[in-house]
């Protein structure tokens, strides 16, 4: 089975978020890149089922060649190889179209992201590569199984689970608890400097979305300390006051 | 010129949200002009069917086939590709969710439409269109162009108050003609929570974390939902320790929540938990740990002990009634 799984280059989840460039650009002063959380779950799931499988896991990026330690970090999990779109990834159209063309080229059984990118939340990229490959996408996957040339699967819904089976290929955003994260070991870690890691170009620069400004939440006020003992005043601010009982 | 809404069913009724995307978009009509026609799939009574225009909705395509019950991704994206092509619309509007999202996307590449979700505003129109949306999983908004003629936006909760007050909408029964392609993912069954009120669309979460010490004591934060009329939640420990199951998990990469009122209950406030409940209107927290994080994020405050505090509580709000 060849498996392509797509990753993103995103500030890890304990970032201060701040822009500059009036408010134009992501201040990456002081951050720290990571896989996509999500993403990171895919990945694992995607080793499992390489071993379990065989055949080859391919890792994808599209980016700027600043998020290749990232990629390499991809590769010490157990990818075999990586391709790098050579882009700032614009929006999820963007994303979407070089995704689309490298997995069609490549002729994978299986493509998996994660659900959506920690940055811009979009959730859409997955469903984007789908339609434009004409394949079915699934998402959020939260449990993934192959058999032959059928993966079932569980999908999230509101307040449970929906159980699915689809044929291969197919595209799928995942989440937790499909896998649980690996972390690199030192074999890995070495044996991912010398993996191939092909730079190609961008095969299409459409967008349908820009940012024109980012802003910051305003402040959050002090917080109203009530007394342990007279929680009947809690109820009543919160009744006439938020006025939200 | 109609803005089409996709609305989404649970057992035949409309969900909330999706009321709410109709109102977002009832009132984007008024701004720009034209009306709202709402787009349900499956089986749904007419009387149900009605509720839409309460919410705002001057007619609803309904498309009776009960094929349509369950979320399939792709059949619902071509079913609602057709209405948008009947109905002439430039705009789609729907709730964020689960489904929604993963039709929407496939929207924007059968329509050919820029696609934002996560909608915090109504968009504005003066120069270019201009949309804001939450993204860094609520620590940040970023104001997006759409260059695109035709558009897709998928709303956020609390977005807009839902409007109550309209008058009924007209039924049109609407057939669709889809491929037997687009049921290629088959599901074969569903494991839900029924009766319980779902957390991603609650107005009120009461949410437990490692504080409340084990799953034997989720009766106290129970109790205090249950008086409330609020759904629960946890925190991701509590979920990764199989406290609570994992559809509870509030926070970066749970749930992300956005009531009017989040109570939290013995969680310390780490920032992938604020990232799932920075949305809210008003928080409340309760920890016995005065110095706890999560206090910085909150409206009201209570330093104590749960297992004091929750029944007093739980009586409290009782007595108000």
């Amino acid at each position: 089975m060849k498996i392509l799984v797509c990753i993103t280059h995103v500030p890890d989840t304990t970032s201060k978020i701040q822009f500059t460039d009036n408010n134009t650009k992501f201040d990456k002063s002081g951050v720290q890149f990571i896989i996509g959380p999500y993403d990171d779950y895919a990945l694992a799931r995607a080793v499992e089922l390489k071993e379990q499988t065989g055949g080859s896991l391919t890792v994808l990026n599209v980016g700027e060649a600043e998020t290749e330690p990232t990629i390499r970090k991809a590769l010490a999990i157990g990818a075999d190889d990586a391709i790098r779109v050579n882009a700032f990834p614009k929006d999820s159209l963007f994303v979407a179209k070089q995704i689309a063309h490298y997995a069609k080229e490549g002729g994978y059984d299986l493509i998996l992201m994660g659900r959506e990118s920690i940055d811009f939340n979009g959730g859409m990229v997955h469903g984007m590569v789908g339609e434009l490959l004409g394949m079915p996408s699934i998402s959020p996957v939260m449990k993934l199984d192959i058999e032959g040339s059928t993966a079932k699967m569980a999908r999230e819904i509101e307040g449970g689970k929906e159980y699915l089976e689809v044929s291969l290929p197919f595209i799928a955003g995942c989440q937790e608890p499909i896998a649980e994260w690996k972390i690199p070991n030192m074999r890995g870690i070495m044996s991912a400097r010398t993996k191939p890691l092909n730079v190609v170009d961008a095969v299409s620069d459409e967008t349908a979305t820009s940012v024109v400004e980012f802003q910051l939440p305003p402040a959050k006020g002090d917080v109203k300390l009530i007394d342990k003992d007279n929680v009947e005043e809690l109820v009543r601010l919160l009744k006439n006051e938020a006025k939200v009982l | 010129m109609s803005i089409l809404v996709y609305i989404e069913q649970a057992d035949g009724a409309i969900k909330k949200t999706s009321l709410e995307a109709i109102s977002f978009a009832k009132a984007l009509a008024d701004k720009e002009g034209g009306d709202v026609t709402a787009v349900a799939l499956g089986s749904i009574d007419q009387g149900e069917l009605g509720k839409t225009g309460s919410a705002g909705a001057a007619k609803v395509l309904h498309v009776n086939d009960e094929k349509l019950n369950a979320g399939v991704i792709q059949a619902h994206a071509a079913a609602v590709a057709q209405a948008f092509e009947k109905v002439g619309a430039k705009t789609l509007v729907l709730a964020k969710s689960s489904l929604g999202d993963a039709v929407a996307a496939r929207l924007a590449i059968k329509l050919n439409a820029g696609l934002v979700s996560n909608v915090t505003d109504l968009p504005d129109t003066g120069s270019g269109y201009k949309v804001k949306r939450s993204i860094y999983t609520g620590k940040a908004f970023a104001e997006t162009e759409l260059s695109t003629d035709n558009k897709i936006l998928a709303v956020k909760k609390n977005a807009i108050d839902l409007k109550t007050d309209g008058a009924d909408a007209a039924v049109e029964n609407f057939e669709v003609s889809l491929d037997e392609s687009v049921f290629a993912a088959k599901i074969t069954s569903t494991d839900q929570a029924t009766g319980d009120i779902l957390l991603p669309e609650a107005d009120i979460v009461v949410s437990g974390g490692r504080g409340m010490k084990g799953p034997e004591n989720w009766n106290l934060i129970e109790d205090l939902a249950k008086e409330l009329g609020a759904a629960t939640g946890c925190s991701k420990p509590v979920s990764d320790i199989g406290w609570r199951p994992h559809h509870e998990h509030v926070g970066q990469t749970g749930v992300k929540v956005a009531p009017t009122l989040y109570v939290a209950v013995g969680i310390s406030g780490a920032i992938q938990h604020l990232a799932g409940v920075n949305s809210s209107k008003y928080i409340v927290v309760i920890n016995k740990d005065p110095e706890a994080p999560f206090f910085k994020a909150a409206d009201y405050g209570i330093v104590g002990d749960a297992f004091e505090v929750l029944p007093k509580l739980t009586e409290a709000v009782k007595a108000l009634k």
